[in-house]
């Protein structure tokens, strides 16, 4: 199901962990969608000094959340903002299709915890840390077919593209 | 390299007596069934004796009132689209369950978009249906009622004879998709009072690719492959004698062996939730206490997600299978899962575990060490686990 770096990933994650007292913390997902992230920023001299990440989810968003660490671990704030979820599927060499939307937010959450840290900085107050109710489309507002990968209109029952239904899967 | 198999749910390796029936088959070169001629006749005894082998395990009145199909899936398609199309001029009303198998919702989504009108009834938080609630869903419109015999992902065995009595009243058809059960546990289609039971040669050591569907004498059905007359005129096309004589073999086993092996299962079963706290903590057990299976265990194991549990559970050679959303590729939780009051989170950690008769109590030591790790590694790496603990501290 998944190639040899993702599988390397998921059983060897790097950075695992918790910042305590981080500069920055993102986090994305909420288990309706079965994968949540939480990346933690530790930044020195406009560059991150350290990262690490918590991750509820399945091979992929494990693997992902451990890549992405690896890949921003040491850049400048500039280049990390550049970052983003595709970068990390190509460093795996590639997710299976019907995981690409669902479990590849890790570069969603660093740019999170990245503004977290900006707005810090500008003084603006951390909101308390409440979870979402879950909703459905938590990650950018494009919605994909979890079978073809095709964009979406919100709300359709059915993928013309690869005749898949999504009434109950959608 | 030998695996642990404990998602015998997913498969369970073929007898040695099916394997040596089927190979024996192939040496026999047989012909067609159908042919008149000497060499058909013999090869439609062989497929007779198959006939009365697997109408015996089910207890049927009569061999005939076995159709073989090409498994579970075909067989609850037929009885569902053959009785809808069959009756649509009495009523156009269908009554099935919230925790009904994708090949029962679907079947039945397909006729609702033809026209059809259908009342799924909910389950308790044990995942059973109240026969109460069937008898006030029934309609003058509904013609036929469906409700599995167990459910393929929690192992729950819901009160079907109890139903069959509603409906017997009533007049009303009544299918049960025991795909999960015939061969696992004792089934008397008899005293169950269904009129059509809908069962696979896989859930005991047979074929995968055979099944069969029964169906009482009397039963207005069309059959859903319309051609020659094979299958006593319910199930067009030349049959997979090959298969079918799997499946008989398999059946004649199974009658002889049944009890020892619900014996052996529910054995296992005892230890798997004996030991379980002792290996893991904060988990649920979708499982009905009492009314389920004696194969298998369905455990949602809180804070971590199911297809990581599954992979890593994989990497030490212990095979099982889980019920979430990112494993199974809907990419939405389980309807069962939801339907018996799980939460989203919860439904994603769920692992289902199922055992045969060749597992032994060692493989359930060795998954129970394993998991033991796997779910220690996850939670470390969880968000969630986090959280709570922090709270909780």
């Amino acid at each position: 199901m998944y190639n040899k770096v993702v599988m390397d990933h998921f059983r060897n994650p790097r950075n695992v962990g918790v910042i305590e007292n981080a500069d920055g913390v993102g986090e994305v997902g909420n288990p309706l969608c079965g994968d949540m992230m939480t990346i933690y920023l530790k930044i020195d001299d406009d560059r991150i000094a350290d990262i690490k990440f918590q991750t509820f989810g399945c091979g992929s968003a494990i693997a992902v959340s451990s890549m992405l660490t690896e890949i921003a671990q040491g850049r400048t704030l500039a280049e990390a903002k550049k970052i983003t979820n595709k970068d990390v599927a190509k460093a795996l060499e590639g997710l299976p299709k019907n995981k690409l939307h669902c479990s590849n937010l890790g570069a969603d959450a660093l740019q999170m915890a990245i503004k977290d840290y900006e707005d810090r900085l500008a003084g603006i107050e951390r909101p308390e840390a409440v979870r979402e109710e879950p909703h459905e489309h938590s990650h950018g507002e494009k919605c994909y077919c979890p079978y073809c990968d095709i964009e979406l209109d919100e709300g359709v029952s059915f993928c013309d593209a690869c005749q898949s239904s999504l009434e109950e899967e959608h | 390299m030998d695996v642990v198999n404990l998602d015998q749910i997913s498969f369970k390796p073929l007898l040695a007596e099916v394997k040596a029936a089927m190979i024996n088959a192939i040496n026999q070169d047989y012909f067609n069934p159908s042919s008149q001629h000497k060499r058909g006749e013999q090869a439609a005894e062989v497929l007779d004796a198959a006939r009365r082998s697997v109408a015996g395990l089910i207890n049927a009145a009569a061999a005939k009132e076995v159709v073989f199909t090409s498994g579970g899936t075909e067989s609850v398609n037929h009885a569902i689209k053959g009785v809808a199309m069959a009756n649509a001029e009495k009523g156009k009303h269908i009554v099935i369950s919230n925790i009904e198998h994708n090949a029962v919702i679907r079947s039945v989504r397909r006729l609702k978009s033809m026209g059809f009108r259908v009342t799924s009834v909910s389950v308790d938080d044990k995942g059973r249906v109240n026969p109460r609630d069937i008898a006030e869903a029934i309609t003058d419109e509904t013609i036929l009622v469906s409700i599995m015999h167990s459910n393929n992902e929690t192992g729950t065995i819901q009160p079907i004879e109890e139903i069959g009595k509603i409906t017997r009243e009533k007049k009303i058809i009544f299918h049960t998709d025991a795909a999960d059960s015939v061969g696992v546990v004792p089934i008397d289609v008899q005293k169950l009072g269904v009129d059509l039971l809908s069962f696979a040669a896989n859930t005991f050591y047979g074929p995968p690719g055979v099944g069969g569907l029964y169906i009482r004498r009397g039963t207005r059905i069309y059959p859903l492959l319309d051609g020659g007359v094979q299958e006593h005129n319910k199930r067009a096309g030349t049959e997979n004698l090959i298969g079918i004589i799997g499946m008989g073999a398999a059946a004649q086993v199974a009658s002889a062996r049944l009890d020892q092996w619900v014996a052996h299962c529910q054995g296992l079963k005892d230890k798997l939730l004996a030991e379980l706290p002792d290996a893991i903590d904060e988990y649920i057990i979708n499982t009905h206490p009492v009314h389920s299976l004696p194969n298998m265990v369905s455990i949602s194991v809180q804070y971590i997600e199911g297809e990581s549990v599954m992979l890593m559970l994989d990497d030490d050679d212990i095979a099982v299978s889980t019920r979430s959303a990112c494993a199974t590729g809907s990419l939405r939780a389980s309807h069962v899962l939801i339907s018996i009051g799980l939460s989203h989170a919860d439904a994603q950690g769920t692992l289902v575990v199922s055992f045969g008769k060749d597992t032994t109590e060692d493989d359930i030591t060795k998954f129970l060490t394993s998991l033991k790790e796997v779910v220690t590694t996850l939670r470390n790496i969880s968000p969630l686990y986090n959280k709570v603990s922090n709270s909780t501290a």
